[in-house]
């Protein structure tokens, strides 16, 4: 039973990073550009097929995913380009409407450039494997590295966030827009870095996970509502909240999972408990949601707005 | 009695005190101005009474009742109408149902979902009459957001009375005009004294001195002086800490 | 809010006008049996149908957006309410279609309630995410009901009845008693939205702080106002079961509720006639490119997206401009 559970509380883990690394981006363009993408989602597919894609034509995972990473900027900032920046001026029903728009542009696209059918990506040789954590606990060390390169990039933001200029600009920006702008900063320029910022984070997310899920059309969908649960939870702007929420949701929906039916148990017959179990723990996150938004109509991190 | 009754109001943002102790009291059909120079905290003391935002402590009370921790609706509909220095109506609506709506919120139920609201005689009549009351009524058809701004600072005033109330809360009414225009406002409100109790802020001296039955100067969240407006004329604190400069010009 | 400048208190004449347009859109329905008569194509009736459904749902999310400004994305979820309420009761051997539609309206009532009061503590991207996130909870409980089949649904094992017979099972009476509902709603709703309580919700989508100013709580008449969307939209979903004979959650999906907005704003918002004309374009267009391709999907977004950058209110505000220009 303790072994389960620190099982499935590293995979909560893992699948925290990994939203973590999708709300990051997110969260800052609703906070600081007040935009929200519905297409946020499909970028994080977008870096799992890239990655695909050239870890099949280098035959390496990792020249994969060094090249992965330019072009996910590139893609960033083609559709910060295109379809984001006309937006920034508009109410939040066109940008739902035109980005809408952009997620069944990507998903069609996709399937048009690579086919229905799953790819996959194969693991890199130098994670592959399982070490011992606890007696006879057995862990993936690809499973670890993510957790471990997710840990990273969180550190890495919290330090460009709290101790550099750019991240002044970023703090400043998603509590007060006007403020920034009356700094002279060119919004237009903090808008693309963010945006691109955002894609590169959700690209590297889908990257990074791909040799352990089939990379297929669908992956972006599943993940952008619990990312947007994600901002939601954390608060508006707020790459803490993110951070924080991201571990909640990931862990509760992962825990809830196999031990809801475990607790349910206790109350009620095996048979029903499984049931009931199965059909509450894929709603645990959006009770979660819907609790602590009754308590904090802001999020745990949001400012709150009159 | 007085209708409305504030005690003690305190209100600090930070290490700042907006509003300091401030006591104050309107009895029934009395003009209660409240002048003081800019940033003396006359807004955030407005928002207090409206219940737009909530003291620190201090209590404010409506014939006797405390009020203090009620939302601005409920104080609405306990009697305390406001108008907003910035103005702040329904701008598609036409000038009619800007003022009909309000009346709506008085009388009968908003819970009605099929009679045609545009043919209730009762609403149209009486917001008419409060446009009337703000020289309003030629104006009724027009889309709101097609008056001028004298003419919106009036819509203001109609919306306030068109809620029946007790007491008028009325922030820097002739904000923005001037003039002849000015000089008619203070005549309709001139005509309206003595039907409510009333809270003025305004910057207008003239107007202040011209309407006002008592006056209270704020200065730094505080009221250093209150009286008649002979009083406040000659109260040596106000001529050093406000009125000096005018009386130097 | 760039998108409301169309709507709000026009001028009766107005008024009027899109209710004789509205008019003409019933009349044309009417005339579809016979158009599928002459034509001879059975299918045309249960694609009216489907129109007609979605037209129901559209009108009831704009009584919200267009009216209210509050930008649900999770309307989807009331369809799927309306279709397992009649699922489910079938399935107990109550298959009469009122109370089908009573069963739909009630869930989707307490649903509605629930969440509306939660998602309406909230403001812009927050109600957006928050409504989005709701709708994906229904959807994942009816995904994980196995009972009626989980993830790939649960065909009906016939069609609601009408007093007792089983006059639904012609395509052509369920076809009338779909536009029937779908006038009677729009009627409620045109009734709705000149009352006082439309007023107010009106009054609270153009300035909610002066509401307040004339003691009036938007909160309340907001979510009053949500519930009885959601009913509305649950309609749709319980005709639309029947329409399929067949239940899935797939009637809940984020996209589905992406889709009920595209067709609102497709006709222009707040003024349910334009609702409906939006469910008709956008499922025809929709047919019409997923004739021309199997990639439907690309060239629909990239619609979207054009129509968004430059119509942004939709048919109506295009007519419109039009009109201005021809001035």
């Amino acid at each position: 039973m303790t072994n389960l559970f620190i099982l499935q509380l590293l995979n909560g883990a893992q699948l925290g990073v990994l939203l973590f690394l999708i709300a990051a981006g997110l969260t800052l363009v609703f906070g600081i550009m007040d935009v929200i993408n519905l297409a946020h989602g499909v970028l994080y597919m977008i870096g799992a097929y890239l990655i695909a894609t050239f870890a099949a034509l280098t035959g390496s995972f990792w020249a994969g995913l060094l090249l992965m990473l330019p072009a996910a900027l590139v893609v960033g900032l083609v559709i910060e380009r295109l379809v984001i920046r006309p937006l920034y001026a508009r109410s939040h029903l066109d940008q739902v409407l035109a980005t809408f728009g952009l997620v069944m542009i990507v998903n069609e696209g996709v399937k048009m450039l690579w086919g229905t059918s799953p790819l996959s990506v194969p693991m890199p040789e130098l994670l592959n494997g399982s070490i011992p954590l606890i007696g006879p606990l057995q862990y993936p060390v690809y499973r670890l590295a993510i957790i471990a390169a997710g840990l990273a990039v969180a550190a890495g933001l919290y330090v460009v966030v709290n101790h550099t200029r750019i991240g002044m600009l970023l703090r400043a920006g998603a509590s007060n827009r006007e403020m920034v702008s009356a700094l002279g900063v060119d919004i237009g320029k903090l808008f693309s870095l963010v945006f691109a910022l955002g894609a590169l984070l959700a690209c590297f997310a889908g990257a990074i996970v791909a040799p352990i899920l089939s990379v297929d059309t669908g992956m972006g969908e599943s993940v952008l509502i619990l990312t947007f649960v994600v901002v939601v939870i954390g608060g508006i702007g707020s790459i803490r909240g993110a951070f924080l929420g991201a571990l909640l949701v990931a862990v509760v929906d992962t825990l809830g999972r196999t031990f809801g039916p475990i607790v349910l148990r206790s109350v009620m017959e095996p048979a029903a408990a499984g049931q009931t179990g199965r059909m509450l723990a894929p709603m645990l996150v959006y009770i979660l949601m819907a609790v602590i938004l009754f308590a904090r109509p802001q999020g745990l991190f949001g400012q709150r707005t009159s | 009695m007085s209708l409305l009754s504030v005690r003690n109001l305190c209100k600090n943002y930070g290490a700042l005190e907006v509003t300091r102790n401030v006591s104050l009291d309107v009895a029934p059909g009395e003009l209660h101005a409240i002048i003081g120079p800019n940033g003396a905290g006359k807004t955030t003391l407005i928002g207090q009474l409206s219940g737009q935002n909530a003291p620190d402590s201090g209590s404010v009370s409506l014939e006797g009742r405390d009020i203090t921790r009620r939302s601005m609706a409920e104080r609405v509909r306990l009697g305390l109408a406001r108008s907003f220095q910035i103005t702040s109506i329904l701008p598609r609506f036409s000038v009619l149902e800007n003022v009909a709506i309000a009346v709506q919120a008085r009388s009968g139920s908003s819970y009605r979902f099929f009679a045609p609201v545009a043919q209730e005689a009762a609403l149209n009549d009486a917001a008419m009459a409060a446009l009337a009351d703000a020289g309003l009524e030629d104006r009724a058809g027009l889309r709101a957001s097609a008056l001028s701004h004298g003419e919106h600072r009036r819509l203001e005033l109609a919306i306030a009375l068109a809620t029946q109330p007790k007491v008028l809360l009325l922030d820097e009414p002739l904000a923005g005009t001037g003039g002849e225009e000015a000089e008619a406002f203070v005549q309709r409100l001139r005509a309206l004294k003595g039907r409510y109790a009333t809270v003025l802020i305004e910057h207008d001296m003239e107007a202040v001195f011209a309407l006002a039955d008592r006056i209270s100067v704020l200065v730094y969240g505080e009221i250093i002086a209150s009286g008649s407006p002979e009083v406040i004329r000659n109260d040596p604190k106000v001529r050093a800490a406000y009125l000096g400069d005018e009386e130097a010009a | 809010m760039s998108a409301f400048v169309q709507s709000a208190t026009r001028r009766p004449v107005l008024m009027s006008a899109r209710i004789w347009l509205a008019l003409l859109i019933f009349a044309g329905f009417a005339a579809l049996p016979l158009i599928a008569a002459l034509t001879d194509d059975p299918f045309l009736m249960l694609i009216g149908t489907r129109i007609l459904a979605y037209a129901i749902a559209a009108m009831a999310l704009d009584l919200i957006l267009g009216y209210g400004a509050m930008v649900s994305f999770g309307h989807a979820a009331y369809l799927g309410f309306g279709a397992y309420a009649v699922a489910i009761l079938n399935s107990y051997g109550v298959t009469d279609l009122l109370v089908h539609i009573l069963f739909a309206v009630l869930l989707s009532a307490v649903f509605a309630a629930i969440t509306g009061a939660i998602s309406l503590r909230t403001r812009g991207v927050y109600f957006i995410m928050i409504t989005l996130a709701f709708g994906q909870m229904a959807y994942f409980f009816f995904v994980s009901l196995s009972a009626y089949g989980g993830d790939d649904g649960t065909p009906l094992q016939s069609r609601s009845t009408l007093f007792g017979r089983d006059a639904l099972e012609s395509d052509l009476v369920m076809f009338y008693v779909a536009l029937a509902l779908l006038i009677a709603l729009f009627a409620v709703a045109t009734r709705i939205v000149g009352s006082r309580f439309g007023r107010v919700l009106i009054g609270t989508r153009e300035n909610p702080v002066r509401m307040e100013a004339i003691g009036l709580s938007p909160f309340r008449y907001q979510l009053t106002a949500f519930v009885i969307s959601g009913c509305m939209t649950s309609v749709a979903g319980v005709i639309l079961a029947n329409q399929a004979e067949f239940v899935s959650p797939a009637f809940m999906s984020w996209h589905r509720s992406g889709e009920l907005i595209v067709m609102v704003v497709l006709g222009g918002i707040g003024n349910l006639t334009g609702a409906i004309g939006g469910a008709v374009v956008a499922l025809l267009l929709e047919d019409w490119l997923a004739m021309l391709t199997e990639h439907w999907r690309l060239l629909f977004g990239v619609f979207l997206i054009l129509m968004v950058l430059y119509s942004p209110h939709g048919i109506t505000g295009a007519l419109e401009r039009l009109k201005g220009a021809r001035k």
